[in-house]
């Protein structure tokens, strides 16, 4: 789960990280008020979990109370990326010095994680990675060992931030990794991390991602759930325990497995170019799916608008097909008149048989089953298509 | 032959009397796998009976390889006893340790990963999230449905479970040597690379499948490896073409981020590298039949 800066900045305050006041505000006039409140010149910052909004206009200066609403005002509402704004993060305005950037993060390639650091930060650091990357000092983390004040050192030193500010920089690093390390983040990003003229090093902004695998143990994660900005089919899914992403397009997907059902959107859009059809969703119903979790599955993609037809495409590999068609007999019969949308159903593996004759004995008039993927894609296509 | 698991293979199950390791120790005996018991330490002592096979229960990895000569576990604890149960392993030097759990946390499964590193790797790790190993006929060593597809000259390395089955069954009438699944973690023990390393040394595998999925740059180390180092036929497959950018799909290491992971740059890495990549499972089958039908 990515969090807003925010959120980001309150968990590096909670661990240390120095952080300058803020607070949000989802309108003008509160803006207006707590700017009122600092008495002092302030930055009114959108609050998109996305990269980009200072160049997208989401990040600017307001000298008086005033210019605070006006400027939240303009900034409120904004598409960036896709992302619209519906907070302000309101925070007072500092002198920057310098602009340095540091990351912790999670590196695949080599199993461990990374430690990035440039004493060249700020809004252009994708453009010192890619052009200048010996300005971009990366030093790679042991899980077991950490980072102690030694480790952090040897980073600011790779990094070869200034002797004045470098005992700050590296209680900094210490601090971060701990953030990291407590909250079990696969991302901490402090781009830029600032000196001010007074030679003092603050987080102006952050970039949190959590591992959502390790919600187990932080229960007040779940309060950093922003549940406003979630879509509702997503979050109906969410509640439910689907693994589901919507998607822009008109066949929904049903399917059991991650991969496959990765490959089931390919074959899809495939099948649906020729029609101008898309997959609507990505919705993996997972190993051991029962009747019940099919069931629940059908419910989300049926009351998704923009679905003209579903595929349920199933290997059934620990899932027995069987439990799978008694689960859409049992959906299709809770859903009654609301399921009008056409369901093309391709059954493999585990108890096949089974599967394909309950479906064939409901003979439910908007079952079709299809023997391969591939078929029952350019079914499911066609369908969509044709109800459009 | 095979690789990493085979007829000789005795294997242990960590988790063995929760529900899944249950339900799964039955269907691996069912498939002849030889499993000479299970672990858990509140249960150390007792015996376990699985249709007529009854298993003793260790108290610690090390001690039911003591007992029985076991040289591969199985790993079904639940997400949040996985570190700790790896790590048992890990420090008994079991030779291979198959961890199917998923949902770990990726500083976890870090953590242990840096502790096989610093031991010296004496244990093969296969996982996180993963549907384990078979080598049909021989053993089957975690959650892969033995009925789909039996012995024969094939080699399969996938990230995903599903997908591992689906091209079992569209090949199911060559067989495999050995398949594999490797899981879809962020941070896995066994890769790729590894597993075509081993298929390229195997003398019973004569052509490898090899199925990616967005994310990361697995693929891309692995197409390198090909080029280099692999001189049996490879067959490709990248499950995501159409995945948006920014959306996880199920696997937490099937994201898109900006222009890195795309399933387009990993199939252009992997034909660069000379190996045939399908579009679809089906495409990538019949691919792979015509290699074996020229074999």
């Amino acid at each position: 789960m990515d969090l807003y800066e925010y959120q980001a900045k309150d968990l590096f305050a909670a661990h240390g990280v120095p952080v300058l006041p803020g607070e949000v505000a989802d309108n003008p006039a509160d803006a207006k008020a707590i700017a009122a409140k600092y008495g002092q010149p302030v930055v009114v910052k959108a609050q998109v979990k996305t990269g980009g909004r200072g160049k997208a206009g989401g990040v600017k200066l307001a000298s008086t109370a005033d210019e605070t609403e006006e400027k939240a005002s303009a900034i409120l509402g904004l598409d960036i990326k896709g992302h619209i704004v519906h907070r302000v993060l309101v925070t007072p305005a500092s002198d920057i010095a310098e602009e340095y950037y540091f990351s912790f993060l999670l590196d695949r390639a080599n199993r461990t994680f990374l430690a990035m650091a440039s004493v060249e930060g700020g809004m252009d650091i994708e453009e010192v990675a890619a052009t200048k990357p010996e300005a971009l000092a990366k030093i790679h983390i042991d899980a077991i060992k950490g980072v102690d004040a030694a480790k952090a050192t040897e980073i600011a030193d790779a990094a070869n931030f200034p002797a004045e500010v470098k005992d700050q920089v590296v209680d900094v690093i210490v601090k971060l990794w701990e953030t990291f390390v407590a909250e079990d983040a696969t991302l901490v990003e402090v781009n830029p991390l600032v000196r001010d003229p007074q030679g003092k090093i603050v987080a102006l902004d952050g970039k949190v991602t959590l591992d959502e695998n390790a919600d187990f143990r932080h229960p007040a994660h779940a309060e950093l759930v922003d549940k406003q900005a979630e879509d509702p089919l997503e979050a109906k899914a969410k509640e439910k325990g689907l693994n589901y992403v919507k998607l822009d397009g008109q066949v929904g997907i049903i399917g059991n497995g991650a991969g496959l059902v990765m490959s089931t959107l390919d074959v899809v859009a495939y099948a649906g170019e020729k029609h101008g059809v898309k997959p609507a969703n990505f919705l993996d119903i997972g190993g051991g799916a029962s009747a019940e979790v099919m069931a629940n599955g059908l419910d989300v993609i049926l009351h998704d608008a923009d679905v003209r037809s579903v595929f349920v495409n199933v290997f059934g590999g620990i899932t027995a097909c069987d439990a799978v068609a008694n689960g859409i007999v049992a959906a299709l019969e809770i859903l009654g008149d609301e399921a009008t949308k056409p369901l093309v159903v391709r059954l493999d593996g585990n108890n096949v048989e089974e599967g394909r004759r309950i479906l064939a004995e409901a003979n439910h008039p908007l079952v079709t089953v299809v023997d391969t993927m591939d078929n029952a894609a350019a079914k499911a296509a066609e369908l969509a298509a044709a109800g459009v | 032959m095979a690789i990493f698991l085979n007829e000789n293979s005795k294997v242990i199950v960590q988790g063995m009397t929760g529900a899944e390791g249950t339900k799964h120790t039955k269907r691996m005996l069912a498939s002849g796998t030889n499993i000479v018991g299970g672990v858990n330490p509140r249960k150390a002592g007792t015996k376990v009976d699985f249709d007529g096979h009854v298993l003793p229960v260790f108290g610690t990895v090390k001690e039911a390889m003591e007992a029985t000569g076991a040289d591969v576990t199985v790993i079904f604890v639940p997400p949040a006893f996985a570190k700790a149960a790896a790590i048992e392993a890990i420090d008994a030097e079991i030779p291979l340790a198959v961890v199917i759990t998923e949902g770990i946390p990726v500083h976890d499964t870090a953590y242990f990963w840096a502790h096989a590193v610093a031991t010296g790797n004496k244990t093969r790790i296969i996982g996180p999230n993963c549907p384990g190993i078979i080598s049909p006929g021989k053993s089957n060593a975690g959650i892969i449905p033995a009925d789909i597809a039996g012995s024969g000259k094939i080699g399969l390395v996938s990230k995903s479970g599903t997908l591992t089955y689906q091209m079992m069954y569209e090949l199911r009438d060559f067989g495999f040597s050995t398949a594999i699944g490797i899981g879809g973690d962020p941070i896995i023990g066994t890769t790729h690379i590894d597993a075509l390393q081993a298929f390229q040394d195997d003398p019973e595998t004569s052509a490898i499948v090899m199925i990616g999925e967005i994310g990361g740059d697995a693929e891309e180390r692995a197409a390198a490896y090909i080029k280099e180092n692999v001189t049996k036929p490879v067959v490709g497959y990248v499950a995501g073409f159409t995945a948006p950018e920014g959306k996880t799909m199920g696997h937490a290491g099937a994201i898109v981020s900006g222009s890195a992971g795309t399933a387009q740059a990993k199939k252009e890495a992997l034909e660069a590298a000379g190996v045939k990549v399908g579009k679809t499972p089906s495409e990538t089958a019949a691919l792979m039949r015509e290699i074996m039908q020229g074999l």
